[in-house]
């Protein structure tokens, strides 16, 4: 019964239903099965899945984008509960993400924040346009373990630096990683500017992310 | 005769998209980031509100500005002729633009480009006659980034003779690029009267003005000088998957950016264009060589063309390539893209010479695009008929004999019958071709790159305009630092 639904909450992120990925997390909830079960056995599984069939070209970015939209809807449900008997899910680290100032590019930011979030980091978006002060806050209120900054624009770009010098002086550089990234971004800027990493496209930066936290 | 012409859509699935994209305008609106432009429309009658900075923009109010907005203009070379006609189906070419690196033939690898990339890129494009206007496709690395974009426009003043496809990275910078155009063309009234640039305006996908964007639309209205909408949804990412479904997304990109621009000055030149794209589902990448990118530009421009009686001018990026270095991908995409956009009648098109998702720059691939358009505009002319009879009196003249190249009518006709590419082109006998060194079409675009190069001389220009140039670039090169401009390879 219980493995029957883990197998259709796996499915449901395998075919990115996030309603259903939803209504199956409730389910668990009303059948009194174990929260950090129904996550691990039943939603991780089906985004294993999902890797898996993306990384042998089967399955395309929208295909992963929308399995991690219902692994999200899942987990909507059930952390209230996890949070209530006194578990935690695995969560590889804490990134606080968004485009710099000046710049209104969403679309590539978003991709790298659905792919840390399917690959079980914790992702705090903070949209477009984002001061330095802003990422600063938000990666102390966060307890953010990277802070990611994108920029589509050579002319944005240099925001990227603004925002480490701003960690710098508010003395969080030490306990904070750095990660850049967009298109006119480079390796050699990345180290020009002291960012800890630089990846040229979504899967690179969760491949850096979790280099970054040591995994 | 009959012009070739590629149409995808049916008139009524035409009218469906137009009718569409006048109802996006309406709900859910466009975002307007710039105060002046939320007046503009809210004064004429759209509903603005100015926290969430949402214009919604009734059909009426668009309409009315497409129908001030000219079917066609011209664009002047140095000498004043009007080279470039903006209108119907008459297709030009011009350089892909703003290339943050260049493709290094000798270090065969790619880098930031500097003063005298940009040099040498003049030199090439004023060279290639099939390539009707230069564009500022090179951004200069050894300058300021704040003064990169008037640099580039500078340098092709200093050196060029052909109309120029640009555009600004700010909203200050276009009174200086403005005040470089007007310094040769005379006074401000000479350059609207006989624009020598067109500016490129970009809104960000879906349905969102920029303050630089919107800024920039503005000033181009009221300087007369024209605007080319450069609208790029992202077939599945920032726009729908679909063609037809990012195709109605454009039309309301830009039918909200001529409302803009026709506000702030009715009967403005500004032309529909865009730089669309499919999306790579494996990569993230933007595929400017990918078939649907090349439908979508057509698709739209059809729609462009059917906006109202006469149509709009008309612009695409095609003619590019996403590899990283010159190979047989890079002609296979640039030579479809540029068929594909002349048999629909794109009246600019910019790709030549730009690979790597618009971002790198090659002067080997622009020869090699040279060709690709000399044949694409060979294949727009289409089959001439004119003649009576067709053939029998010359048939009948050479006989049984056979050999038409003694015939007055071929020495009459094959020049305009075919296209004659250069020794870019390989059409040698084997081994003649084995004796000229064996060399791919890379080596004989780079050797073609070369001569030239050698061969360019600038076209006449008064010292006063030079010195006042230079001044000019001077005086606002140091107002961002810059105490001298970088040292110039070609005399003026």
């Amino acid at each position: 019964m219980t493995e029957e639904l883990f197998k259709r909450m796996a499915q449901s992120v395998i075919d990115g239903e996030a309603e259903e990925a939803a209504a199956l997390a409730r389910q668990a909830l009303e059948l009194g099965v174990d929260p950090l079960e129904a996550i691990n056995k039943g939603f991780t599984a089906g985004m294993d899945v999902v890797g898996e069939l993306y990384s042998c070209g089967e399955y395309f970015l929208p295909d992963l984008i929308l399995g991690g939209e219902a692994m999200k809807a899942a987990l909507a449900v059930l952390e209230p509960a996890l949070k209530a008997s006194g578990q935690a899910r695995e969560v590889l680290g804490r990134v606080v993400l968004g485009t710099v100032k000046g710049d209104i590019h969403e679309i590539g930011k978003s991709l790298v924040g659905s792919m840390l979030s399917a690959n079980g980091f914790e992702v705090y978006d903070l949209g477009i346009d984002v001061a330095a002060e802003t990422f600063v806050a938000q990666a102390q209120e966060r307890k953010a373990d990277i802070v990611a900054l994108s920029a589509l624009l050579t002319t944005t770009m240099l925001y990227q630096r603004d925002v480490i010098e701003h960690l710098a002086e508010a003395g969080l550089r030490d306990r904070v990683k750095v990660m850049v990234g967009g298109s006119p971004v480079t390796q050699a800027w990345a180290d020009q500017i002291g960012a800890d990493g630089f990846a040229e496209d979504a899967a690179g930066a969760v491949a850096v992310a979790k280099r970054l936290m040591g995994r | 005769m009959i012009r070739p012409k590629l149409e995808f859509l049916s008139p009524e699935t035409v009218r469906r998209a137009i009718d569409e994209a006048y109802e996006l305008l309406w709900d859910p609106g466009v975002r307007v980031h710039y105060d002046e432009a939320l007046r503009l429309l809210g004064d004429a009658g759209a509903t603005v509100d100015m926290s969430s900075r949402v214009a919604r923009i009734p059909r009426s109010l668009a309409e009315k500005a497409v129908e001030t907005a000219p079917s066609s203009f011209y664009l002047y070379n140095l000498d004043g002729e009007p080279v470039v006609h903006y209108g119907g189906d008459d297709v030009h070419f011009d350089p892909g633009s703003a290339a943050i690196e260049i493709a290094d033939y000798e270090a065969r690898q790619s880098r930031v480009p500097v003063t005298a990339d940009c040099e040498d890129f003049v030199r090439v494009a004023e060279m290639l006659p099939q390539i009707d206007a230069l564009a500022t496709s090179i951004v200069c690395g050894d300058v300021p980034q704040s003064m990169a974009d008037w640099y580039r426009l500078y340098l092709l003043l200093l050196y060029g003779r052909k109309p120029i496809v640009t555009g600004t990275f700010a909203i200050e910078t276009f009174a200086i690029m403005h005040e470089l155009l007007v310094t040769v063309a005379g006074s401000a009234e000479a350059l609207a009267e006989k624009p020598r640039a067109v500016f490129d305006v970009c809104p960000s996908p879906p349905l969102l003005w920029s303050d630089i964007t919107c800024a920039n639309l503005i000033d181009c209205a009221r300087t007369g000088v024209p605007a080319e909408l450069v609208s790029m949804p992202l077939m599945g990412a920032t726009g729908p998957a679909t063609v037809i479904g990012s195709a109605v997304q454009h039309a309301a990109e830009c039918l909200s950016g001529i409302t803009i621009h026709q506000l702030a000055k009715p009967g403005s030149p500004i032309v529909w264009g865009g730089s669309p794209a499919s999306f790579d589902m494996r990569t993230g990448t933007t595929p400017m060589g990918a078939m649907a990118t090349m439908m979508l530009d057509c698709t739209y421009t059809q729609i462009g063309k059917a906006i109202k009686p006469g149509g709009l001018p008309t612009h695409a990026y095609l003619g590019m390539s996403d590899t990283k270095i010159v190979d047989a991908q890079t002609g296979l995409e640039s030579a479809a893209g540029a068929i594909l956009g002349a048999l629909a009648g794109v009246n600019m098109m910019s790709g030549p010479g730009m690979m790597d998702f618009e971002s790198c720059f090659s002067l080997e691939k622009l020869v090699i695009d040279a060709e690709i358009v000399g044949m694409a505009k060979r294949l727009v002319a289409g089959v001439d008929d004119s003649e009576e009879p067709l053939a029998l009196h010359v048939m009948r003249e050479v006989g049984h004999a056979g050999n038409f190249l003694k015939s007055k009518h071929t020495r009459r006709s094959f020049r305009k019958e075919d296209y004659i590419p250069s020794e870019v082109i390989d059409r040698d006998f084997r081994q003649t071709w084995f004796d000229k060194g064996a060399l791919d079409i890379n080596a004989r675009a780079h050797r073609k790159v070369r001569e030239l190069i050698a061969a360019y001389e600038p076209p006449p220009l008064a010292a006063e305009v030079v010195r006042e140039l230079v001044a000019i670039a001077t005086r606002h090169a140091q107002a961002v630092g810059l105490d001298r401009l970088p040292a110039r390879t070609i005399e003026r």
